[in-house]
């Protein structure tokens, strides 16, 4: 469904009138100029950061803090867009305007063609309830309800009656792999366990978007990846719009179809996974890009060569990643590359993938 | 000595005129208000005197048992109110357990709302903190007399007195215990479209409700100590055979009658502080015992 159809089948609330509003149909989630100053005269903090002085000087003369900086992003629909950013960069802070858990001082904020920033308290909580839903980091779950009643919490509080809403829940329960523990209480699960409970009350809502609050972060690394890799599959079922906040490099270049990254509240880079690792914008990019498996982020699709070579006897993917075609060198001087219908498109050769690989590493190459 | 800066007699006079004039003019309509004290205190005393004495020994037991699951509790309240039998202090005892039952209900249906308006106003919690401490601070005579004073000796000024004594920790341990609740799951419950009252509802009581818990117990308890004062003004109960022992030199009725104080607050302890204890495993802040 379009969200300029979803906008009108919506009664008890107007479409925004405004025209940037109208404009928004494409970006799912859009935030412009958004600035956020923690402190006691945000106003002041903010005339100073217009007229240019940087976060550390505002602090210092009024003990303001800026979690974000004029952070503008456009979202689109059906894809993981992660953003990235290390402890105190301001990623938690960004991903909870998006439903208005934190007012920023300046900006604008629509999400799915609506201004957050101008919807009145019940509208807000209509929005939270059917169009945007969240996943922490701390899982946030109600220790004195089974899983089920967490699960539904949020249809639940929307007025769903018990049964409906309790068959709902099962149902995502079964999705999420924990069929079976619908009556345990959360703390009788393990972290990935309850974060699965996380994510089936987010799915529950049967919102477009979805908040991901470094969902993974407190997870053991191997269940973290295996969530990363149930996540990634649920998606090619589900086409939701996810927001996703890391610190993990690695995780934003596993889940991610877009990254920002994130640095002392502002943005400082945001593109395809591959554009960032192999045009980091600045330094501090370089560092994250230097210790990240770059066979995993990189695509054939970017560095192969184009046009019409001789038949190929192996061919991958433009999908697959530099880490699947690596083996396949030992046996072939190089691979050919086809695009979704089958058709070979270019090929790709060893010297390349490791140019690729090779381009950003400390001491070699440039 | 301290120097006469001002002369305070005035201030006195005014506050005991002014007290006079109050017992005189609102007299009546303070005992019409307070009546619906007397009327649940009277209604609880009446029925757990006109209840048979075992079965108040099995009730007894039987919530015993369900707070514990364990056989030492029910064994000990079973024991404690056979005692309070044996040494004919049973009318007594039941009139001091609904004097105190009547306090904890009245101070439960006051203290809560008290208790969520503290943990939601920095202002109010400034503005209510130093009354709390008065109110568990100020001997009990100082307030008691204009009481007395007011609705004449009797139950009320007793109950009243009780409750003044006995209503400060639940407040604290409610303001607390909602104050202390995650803020994850507080902010969990925001992200999905609560509305307070929802929140408050479903998340933050249900959350608190073990340190409400212990706020009831630290109540149930203060009460207890509170009844040898409130038959001084008419409660009568255990309290008033202390005082006629004291009186009569009877170190025996004293004791007794005081052992059977010790009891009621053994039984009150142990039974909500297991329930307490419940409550939290299904929370998941102590681990669950198998």
């Amino acid at each position: 469904m379009s969200m300029t159809t979803d906008m009108t089948t919506e009664k008890n609330r107007p479409a925004a009138p405004t025209t940037a509003a109208q404009a928004e149909s494409e970006t799912a989630i859009s935030m412009r100029g958004v600035t956020k100053i923690f402190g006691e005269n945000p106003q002041r903090a903010l005339n100073m950061l217009q007229e240019g002085k940087s976060k550390t000087e505002v602090q210092a003369e009024t003990g303001n803090v800026v979690g974000l900086d004029n952070v503008s992003l456009e979202i689109g629909h059906n894809q993981i867009y992660v953003v990235m950013g290390l402890s105190g960069s301001g990623k938690s802070t960004l991903i909870r305007h998006v439903n208005r858990l934190i007012e920023p001082t300046s900006g604008e904020i629509i999400v799915g063609g609506k201004d957050v920033l101008k919807m009145s308290l019940d509208d807000l909580r209509t929005f939270r309830r059917t169009k945007v839903a969240m996943v922490f980091q701390k899982f946030g779950l109600l220790p004195h309800r089974s899983v089920l009643d967490n699960v539904a919490y949020g249809l639940e509080v929307s007025g769903v009656g018990k049964k409906e809403r309790q068959e709902a829940a099962a149902k995502w329960i079964e999705t999420v792999g924990l069929a079976g523990y619908e009556n345990s209480r959360p703390q009788q699960l393990s972290g990935g366990q309850q974060q699965r409970v996380g994510l089936a009350r987010a799915l529950a809502l049967d919102t477009d978007i979805i908040l991901m609050d470094e969902a993974f972060s407190a997870l053991d690394p191997l269940i973290r990846s295996g969530m990363q890799d149930e996540l990634i599959n649920l998606q090619k079922s589900l086409h939701k719009t996810i927001l996703f906040i890391t610190h993990d490099f690695d995780e934003a270049l596993k889940i991610g179809d877009r990254i920002a990254v994130l640095k002392d509240g502002a943005v400082v880079q945001q593109g395809k996974p591959e554009d960032i690792v192999l045009r980091p914008a600045n330094e501090h990019i370089e560092e994250f890009v230097r210790d990240v498996n770059k066979a995993r982020a990189i695509h054939v699709r970017s560095i192969m060569e184009r046009g019409a070579t001789e038949p190929c006897e192996l061919c991958v993917s433009q999908d697959a990643r530099c880490e699947d075609v690596l083996p396949l060198f030992a046996e072939h001087q190089w691979v050919g590359v086809t695009d979704e219908a089958g058709n070979q498109i270019g090929r790709v050769t060893a010297k390349q993938v490791i140019k690729a690989l090779a381009r950003y590493t400390p001491g070699v190459g440039n | 000595m301290f120097p006469d800066i001002i002369d305070t007699r005035p201030l006195r006079r005014a506050i005991d005129e002014g007290l006079n004039w109050v017992v005189a003019n609102w007299g009546t309509q303070f005992e019409a208000a307070a009546h619906p004290l007397l009327v649940l205190l009277n209604l609880i005393e009446k029925l757990l005197v006109a209840t048979p004495w075992w079965v108040i020994v099995l009730v007894l037991t039987a919530i015993a048992w369900r707070a514990t699951r364990r056989w030492p509790l029910p064994a000990v309240v079973a024991i404690s109110l056979l005692f309070l039998g044996v040494m004919d202090l049973w009318r007594d005892a039941m009139a001091t357990m609904a004097l105190m039952i009547a306090a904890t209900l009245t101070a439960i249906i006051i203290s809560i709302p008290v208790g969520v308006a503290m943990s939601r106003s920095v202002r109010v919690r400034h503005v209510l903190t130093p009354i709390l401490d008065l109110m568990q601070t100020l001997p009990s005579f100082v307030y008691l007399i204009p009481t007395v004073m007011i609705f004449g000796p009797g139950k009320i000024p007793a109950l009243i007195a009780t409750i003044v004594y006995a209503a400060p920790p639940l407040v604290r341990l409610s303001d607390l215990g909602l104050r202390s609740v995650d803020p994850a799951v507080m902010e969990a419950s925001r992200a999905f479209g609560t509305t307070p009252g929802q929140r408050l509802m479903g998340v933050q009581i249900p959350l608190a409700l073990p340190t409400i818990l212990a706020g009831i117990n630290q109540t149930t308890m203060m009460a207890l100590a509170m009844v040898v004062i409130a038959s001084m003004i008419g409660a009568g109960g255990l309290g008033y055979q202390v005082l006629q022992g004291i009186g009569r030199l009877e170190v025996s009725r004293g004791l007794f009658a005081g052992l059977g104080i010790v009891v009621l607050a053994i039984i009150f302890d142990r039974i909500t502080q297991a329930f307490g204890r419940q409550l939290q495993a299904r929370i998941g802040l102590v681990e669950a015992r198998p």
